[in-house]
């Protein structure tokens, strides 16, 4: 019976695990809201004294002027980091994080960029990810570290003097948290961008599968 | 009791809060979810619609508040803030205030008093003869505004610890409030006040403290932001009950710690 074989093709599917697993999920949405506000209030922050000749559009601020942007600066800090540490931790611990994303050679990186910009790489499986994918993800991991590490730098220079010193000083820690920011947006832009352009991934990143 | 000096001795009561006024929150900016709409994501954040500012309002300012505690004991007291060499000294040194420079309050320095008051025992208050009698430290150290800016300086004046051990006040009590002649004002916490950094600064780069830098007297504490260093400095009172201070009463986040 055609209903008994399409129940039984499902249940084998749901006995599959899952391309991601719910704690990914949580805190990748978690993640998402709470890097929103971060970038929102931190350009509003930034167009208060810019670093360089430019400032952001007041459209894409968040906080309507300087004092609400630190209030929505340093609230969804909190959030930022109890959410990523709660990620690296179960993701170093279950080992998907090494799974998923180790080992990743640079020879394959270029040869997976190459595939992907010529429109020859293969999205088929979601739970393996090519090079450029890993790549891109251990960066923005980077990226991540980095800028919470020059965020307390920034907030407490005297207090946590040794990270501002590792960073250059309080000037350095400034530009360094900016570059950092710079190289997360970009992520973004082509995160989003890629998940538009395979819809299944964002369907996995809602429903697991 | 505890009344903060209302009093403003030697100067000119006219300028002021014209431009005060001016570089105040318009209304629109207390609306501090105003450009939300542009970052849709945060509709998912509590459930509130964007035009539900007031709530997100006293939800982060609960939150600047869980911070002050945290700051409080992330200070160390004896951590000193990095000192710099002549050389570091920037010149000129950036003004900065919420008024134009032209408009910095001059001072009546044979007028100037300061006042004293609160939880201390010796209440009468001081000319700037008596304070430029007392004996004075320098400090070439990083000022960081709020705004992100910093600048390296050299400030030299009595160390408040000093002043304060010898008005006979109460080192327990938790606050010291200081009011400025044009009406700014801003409070810190007592082991701050204690810091041995922290100075009631009456001479900038060697030279008398000029206006735009807060002549005759200005608060330097190189553990907190520039807005709680402040200047024209004419009353200080140590009291155990909160009281803000100018921009922290207008949002930003009252320890502002280093």
């Amino acid at each position: 019976m055609s209903t008994h074989a399409e129940a039984k093709a499902e249940a084998a599917r749901d006995r599959r695990p899952a391309i991601h697993p719910l704690y990914v999920r949580v805190t990748h949405w978690i993640n998402a809201v709470a890097m929103l506000i971060m970038i929102g209030s931190g350009w509003q922050i930034y167009n208060a004294s810019p670093l360089f000749p430019f400032t952001f559009p007041d459209s894409l601020t968040l906080g309507g002027w300087l004092a609400g942007g630190l209030l929505w600066h340093f609230a969804a800090m909190w959030l930022l980091v109890a959410n990523g540490i709660a990620y690296l931790v179960v993701g170093l611990v279950t080992g998907r994080l090494r799974e998923r994303l180790l080992p990743v050679w640079p020879r394959q990186v270029l040869h997976d960029l190459r595939a992907a910009l010529t429109g020859r790489l293969s999205h088929a499986d979601l739970a393996v990810y090519n090079a450029v994918q890993k790549a891109a993800y251990l960066g923005v991991l980077l990226a991540g570290v980095v800028i919470v590490a020059s965020g307390l730098a920034l907030w407490k220079p005297v207090q946590l003097w040794w990270l501002a010193a590792l960073l250059g000083g309080y000037e350095s820690a400034r530009l360094v948290h900016f570059l950092a920011m710079a190289a997360i947006v970009t992520f973004l832009a082509i995160h989003v961008v890629m998940a538009l352009l395979v819809p299944r991934s964002l369907r996995a990143m809602i429903l697991g599968r | 009791m505890n009344r903060v000096p209302k009093t403003i001795p030697g100067v000119d009561g006219r300028l002021l809060v014209k431009d005060a006024a001016r570089l105040l929150p318009d209304p629109s900016r207390r609306l501090f979810l105003r450009n939300a709409a542009s970052v849709g994501a945060l509709a998912l954040l509590t459930g509130c619609g964007v035009s539900d500012s007031d709530s997100a309002e006293r939800v982060l300012r609960k939150v600047s508040e869980f911070n002050d505690w945290v700051q409080a004991r992330l200070f160390s007291p004896g951590r000193l803030a990095e000192t710099y060499p002549e050389s570091a000294i920037m010149r000129p040194f950036r003004f900065n205030a919420y008024y134009d420079e032209a408009d910095a309050p001059d001072v009546d320095e044979d007028r100037y008093r300061l006042i004293v008051d609160g939880l201390i025992e010796r209440k009468q208050s001081w000319t700037l003869d008596q304070l430029n009698a007392l004996p004075q430290e320098t400090q070439i150290t990083r000022l960081i505004c709020v705004e992100g800016w910093s600048a390296i300086g050299k400030w030299t004046g009595v160390p408040l610890r000093a002043f304060l051990e010898r008005i006979g006040a109460d080192l327990t009590a938790k606050y010291v409030h200081f009011a400025c002649a044009e009406g700014y004002s801003s409070s810190i916490d007592m082991p701050t006040a204690l810091h041995s950094q922290t100075q009631m600064t009456l001479k900038f780069d060697g030279q008398v403290l000029p206006t735009r830098f807060g002549f005759p007297m200005r608060i330097r504490i190189p553990t907190k932001l520039g807005f709680k260093n402040p200047k024209h400095v004419v009353g200080l009172s140590v009291v155990n009950h909160y009281t803000g201070g100018y921009w922290e009463d207008r949002g930003y986040n009252w320890f502002s710690g280093l």
